[in-house]
């Protein structure tokens, strides 16, 4: 049985990948799961410098998921190569980093530190955070400006360039087309959809960025109806991500046309969510007698 | 630190919206006062854990106890558990309270305030079991002093004073108010309670020259230091992300109170 998928010349063992932001580095979730057994991790958005990200509170429960408004706190991409990158080293599993900035500028700055770091596999480009006021969404919003960020990005890479997309367009193939014709090895989505939640007893907003992004079970519908369309507009593979809890849902998202998929919000519902899907997949295929992981990618169309 | 599917001993109401529940669970092995740890709901709507924080670790280190207060639906539901359901718990998490700050011949006070008060009780004993020398000070809203007996077994009778909001019983304020009242002094203050009451005692403990450890509270998603939901404003550089923003979950819930700016 062959579960391993291809994306721009890099194997991975498997199609399964733990979502940019939900899993820190790997670091945090020692003893609580086993990061070798992951397709890959996808490590929380890098900046050139430190970030301190948005004021409390940044997270809020909401029906079947959650709204988090973070707003890319990290340390900056000197201590993360130092400390983060040193503590994949020798692990079993492809890195992808994923990459922040507020200029174009930044995003190539910390692409070309990147340049030389053998452990990092991939890069994904983060044009799609909601939650900062600066560059992000802003460049995931207008083809034009995707088009732009992604040919300099993808110019001063030596890894291949995944861009990561946002669900607040009204047309994400547009994005995705940009994207592809702009260079890029692939295309990652949804990101958060952006959303709000009140406390009706304090009649005032629970974020305090107002406005945060959701993630989880609840948004899953629509980006396995986004990852289709983007399926059949371009040719560059997809990784697929969006509320996945369980192997079926993750089946969802590669027969829609994924070539891999990340596990999100859930790994904060169990450390060890991701495993159970890389185990239900399996499962899946035994009792389908389907051989190989790559003959289910858009079957349904 | 590890999720466990553990198994629920007990769990009844002690008071209004205030339920008290012990846990068997391996988690209770590596457990220290001061921690907490992560219960998740059954509900498919609510997937976060609640973190509450450990009232008892079970001499024998086989179960906790968790006090806790109804604030939602997800406690709620929490509170519907019954005696030998499974439960999933996350944790032991966060750093807790050190016990061996206190001295041979130093004073410890314990403020705990509400909710904030569980937690003392497991420092109160392990501060008992030194022969360390500590008195409670306790904050409640009126008449209803929940778990006050046990509070009184733990450190004795005379040394557990109480404030209440409305002044039914013992002092009428705060907790401050009740040290100030009584002139107590201390070397080290261990305090748990509502923001306000936090910063009081911050405020208080420099006057009076004292080393307070706060254990503070907000909302978590992860509760293992992944999501960076939970910070908390620090006068140094996090060990984290370097940008004075510690994560209540792993850095805390625990902090010196000269330590973070609330």
């Amino acid at each position: 049985m062959n579960t391993s998928v291809q994306i721009a010349g890099v194997e991975f063992k498997n199609p399964v990948m733990t979502a940019s932001g939900t899993f820190g580095s790997g670091m945090e979730y020692v003893g609580l799961m086993d990061i070798t057994r992951l397709g890959a991790l996808i490590t929380k958005g890098v900046a050139l410098t430190p970030w301190e990200g948005n004021p409390t509170p940044r997270v809020a429960e909401t029906s079947s998921g959650m709204l988090n408004a973070i707003g890319l706190q990290n340390p900056g991409i000197d201590v993360f190569c130092e400390r983060d990158l040193k503590f994949l080293e020798g692990k079993d599993t492809k890195v992808i980093v994923n990459v922040c900035g507020k200029t174009e500028e930044e995003y190539v700055g910390v692409v070309e530190r990147l340049a030389d770091e053998k452990r990092v596999d991939m890069l994904e480009i983060n044009v799609s955070c909601p939650n900062v006021k600066e560059g992000a969404i802003a460049f995931g919003q207008n083809s034009k400006a995707l088009f732009s960020i992604t040919e300099k990005v993808v110019k001063a890479a030596k890894q291949p360039v995944i861009m990561k997309l946002s669900p607040n367009v009204t047309d994400i193939t547009e994005m995705a087309k940009a994207s592809e014709a702009a260079g890029a090895d692939a295309i990652s989505l949804i990101n958060t959809i952006t959303g709000m939640k009140i406390d009706v007893e304090r009649k005032r907003f629970v974020l305090a960025n107002k406005t945060g992004g959701l993630s989880g079970p609840a948004i899953k519908p629509v980006a396995v109806r986004m990852v289709y369309q983007c399926a059949q507009a371009v040719n560059i593979p997809i990784i697929g991500m969006g509320g996945i809890a369980t192997a079926e849902d993750a089946l969802e998202f590669i027969l829609a046309g994924a070539t891999a998929v990340a596990v999100g919000m859930m790994n904060f519902h169990d450390p060890a969510a991701s495993v159970k899907v890389i185990d239900g997949i399996e499962a899946y295929m035994k009792r389908h007698g389907i051989d190989d992981i790559n003959s289910l990618r858009g079957v349904v169309s | 630190m590890k999720t466990e599917i553990a198994k629920i001993i007990s769990n009844r109401p002690i008071t209004g919206g205030i339920y008290d529940m012990w846990i068997k669970t391996t988690i209770a092995k590596e457990a220290r006062c001061g921690q907490f740890i992560g219960v998740y709901p059954k509900d498919g709507s609510r997937l976060l854990q609640r973190p509450i924080s450990i009232c008892r670790i079970s001499d024998d280190k086989e179960s906790l106890r968790i006090v806790y207060r109804v604030a939602g639906k997800g406690t709620d539901e929490i509170s519907s558990f019954k005696a030998d359901e499974d439960i999933t718990i996350l944790g032991p998490c966060g750093n807790g309270f050190d016990p061996d700050v206190l001295k041979i011949g130093q004073t410890a006070l314990l403020l705990g305030g509400g909710i904030g008060l569980p937690p003392m009780l497991q420092l109160g004993y392990e501060l008992k079991n030194k022969c360390l020398d500590f008195k409670y000070v306790l904050g409640y809203r009126d008449s209803d002093t929940f778990m006050l007996d046990e509070y009184e077994e733990c450190a004795g009778a005379g040394n557990v004073i109480i404030a209440t909001d409305d002044g039914s019983k013992g002092v009428k304020g705060t907790v401050i108010d009740a040290i100030n009242a009584n002139g107590l002094k201390a070397d080290v203050i261990y305090a748990c309670g509502p923001m306000p009451m936090l910063r009081a005692v911050k405020q208080t403990s420099e006057q009076m020259g004292a080393t307070a450890f706060i254990s503070l509270e907000e909302r978590m998603a992860c509760g293992v230091g992944a999501c960076l939901g939970c910070v908390c404003k620090t006068t140094k550089k996090d060990d984290h992300s370097k940008v004075n923003n510690a994560r209540v979950c792993v850095e805390g819930p625990v902090f010196r109170a000269e330590d973070v700016q609330i």
